[in-house]
């Protein structure tokens, strides 16, 4: 099965950072990365900007909207994502718990709906 | 009775359901569809059986019945592609045929029905209906649920099981006292579900705490390694074996007045002989904990007499394992017993902050009976007026009204 890892976090708390540059990836992360890798999990995974470069579409009677920020203003907000493939949801768990995430976020684990070929 | 085939059926039902669901469900980990295949196995048992005479493995006949039906759903349901590899998995068991036995995966299914990632309310509802086949209906009346609700509470559950990835796995050594210990819990509360209703006047809920007997039984036969099914076990059987000593005509006899001789004897030496045996086990937990404190209460059976100390002792230990209330309220009562109600009620006062105690009836018993020992007849009487609002039971109610009434008389 594949799973979606969603990080959710406050990223008013983090350090702050350029967006217009790519970012240095942290020890952990890279461990991590490597062991998903290492042990053929891995899938996709990336950062994104804050919400505060965020922008939200929607279409409403006909009309599009384009709005400033995202979807929910929350007090934590998706910062990153894992795409892996796991054995079953204890599996799963097992990546979602060593995701360095967990230690000042919140990871949401959500199973990927396989569609028709 | 071998001619019966009414009483083979559920002979079998009772015998192997759990069975069958689990080996059904193992694979595709859909239990709905495994219980519908197998109701569906059981009504033409009771259809063949009396024309063509019981089967003579009763649990393979159902077994390979069940597998075609889940085949038969399968192809109507899915569309051709996507129903291919379920199929062809299907099918390749049914041509092996009805394994010479089959396989107990009883406790894979309640880990499944345990884990994490099913709320916990639906934990102990759907193990009774996966493994006992209990219908919700049933289940919703000793949990006090609407039956809507339940039934909404277990398909929720079964979808997460099947969907969200969540495996029939027992868990690896790190993960095991946790998970074990969710399974556990969730057996008790069927129990305490069953129990509540003590007099036996709902008997569909006093077969629960039976049922919950069975499950124990089952978990310690499959983990002979492991100390607190043991030990949840033997708390089960000490307090079963005090069931009928606990009604006198329809009145409530508490713990301290019980008569010993009223006790079933046979299941205090089987907890006993379980105990011991837990205790041999590396690890300690809350159900052997609580059921060392049982085994000292029924000790009076043997010694006429309660060692308060060893309960005290042993209630350190187990608000040393889980910070529960209840088991806080219990250490204040021992510890009263040894140095008096001013101790006790001191011990209680502490805990009057913690919210889960407010609506805790026995909390307010407790501090009417060492207020009543003080002879603070105000306090006492005014615990008593808040347990009496609060207790759910009538024959408990009625016996709080009998204890205020008592202690105010003997005060005028």
């Amino acid at each position: 099965m594949q799973y979606m890892l969603l990080i959710h976090m406050d990223e008013n708390a983090m350090p702050p950072a350029s967006t217009d540059e790519p970012y240095a990836m942290n020890e952990s992360y890279l461990a991590y990365n490597a062991a998903l890798k290492k042990a053929g999990a891995w899938i996709a995974g990336d950062r994104l900007k804050p919400t505060s470069l965020a922008t939200t579409v929607r279409m409403r009677d006909g009309k599009t909207e384009v709005l400033d920020g995202p979807f929910a203003e929350t007090k934590e907000q998706l910062g990153g994502y894992y795409i892996i493939e796991a054995k079953d949801l204890d599996d799963a768990l097992g990546w979602a718990r060593k995701c360095p995430g967990t230690a000042f976020g919140t990871v949401e684990l959500r199973p990927i709906w396989a569609k028709q070929d | 009775m071998q001619g019966d085939p009414r009483a083979a059926a559920e002979r079998a039902a009772r015998e192997s359901y759990g069975k069958l669901v689990a080996f059904l469900a193992a694979r595709s980990r859909d239990i709905a569809a495994a219980e519908d295949a197998l109701a569906e196995a059981f009504a033409t048992a009771l259809v063949q059986w009396p024309r063509d005479g019981v089967p003579d493995r009763p649990d393979a006949w159902l077994l390979t019945v069940a597998r075609r039906r889940m085949a038969d759903a399968i192809r109507r349901r899915a569309t051709a592609d996507a129903a291919t590899e379920h199929l062809t998995m299907i099918d390749a068991e049914r041509r092996e045929g009805a394994p010479e036995t089959i396989a107990d995966e009883r406790l894979r299914l309640m880990f499944a029905c345990a884990h994490p990632a099913i709320d916990p309310a639906a934990r102990a509802p759907l193990i009774l209906q996966t493994i006992l086949g209990l219908d919700a209906a049933s289940i919703a009346a000793a949990f006090l649920v609407p039956p809507a609700t339940m039934s909404q509470r277990l398909v929720r559950a079964k979808t997460r099981i099947r969907d969200a990835g969540i495996p029939f796995r027992v868990p690896e050594q790190e993960e095991l006292p946790e998970r074990l210990d969710a399974v556990l819990a969730a057996i008790y509360a069927a129990f305490g579900a069953g129990w509540s209703d003590a007099d036996g006047s709902e008997p569909a809920k006093r077969d629960l705490a039976t049922e919950a007997i069975w499950l124990g039984r089952v978990v310690t036969a499959q983990m002979p390694g492991e100390a607190e099914p043991a030990g949840l076990l033997a708390l089960m059987l000490y307090v079963e074996a005090r069931r009928s000593a606990r009604r006198d005509g329809g009145r409530y006899v508490p713990l301290s007045e019980q008569d010993p001789a009223d006790w079933n004897g046979l299941l205090i030496d089987e907890a006993e002989t379980l105990l011991a045996r837990a205790s041999a086990l590396a690890g300690v937990g809350r159900f052997q904990i609580e059921a060392a404190i049982q085994s000292i209460h029924c000790a009076r059976r043997a010694t006429g007499a309660t060692d308060w100390a060893a309960v005290l002792a042993a209630y350190d230990v187990l608000m040393a394992l889980s910070d529960s209330p209840v088991a806080a309220i219990n250490r204040a009562v021992a510890l009263a017993e040894i140095d008096g109600p001013t101790a006790g009620l001191a011990e209680l006062d502490r805990l009057a902050s913690d919210r889960r105690i407010a609506g805790y009836q026995p909390y307010w018993a407790a501090r009417a009976e060492l207020a009543a020992r003080m002879g603070n007849m105000a306090d006492a009487a005014e615990a008593w007026t808040k347990a009496i609002e609060l207790a759910d039971d009538p024959t408990v109610c009625a016996w709080l009204k009998d204890r205020l009434a008592t202690a105010t008389a003997r005060a005028n």
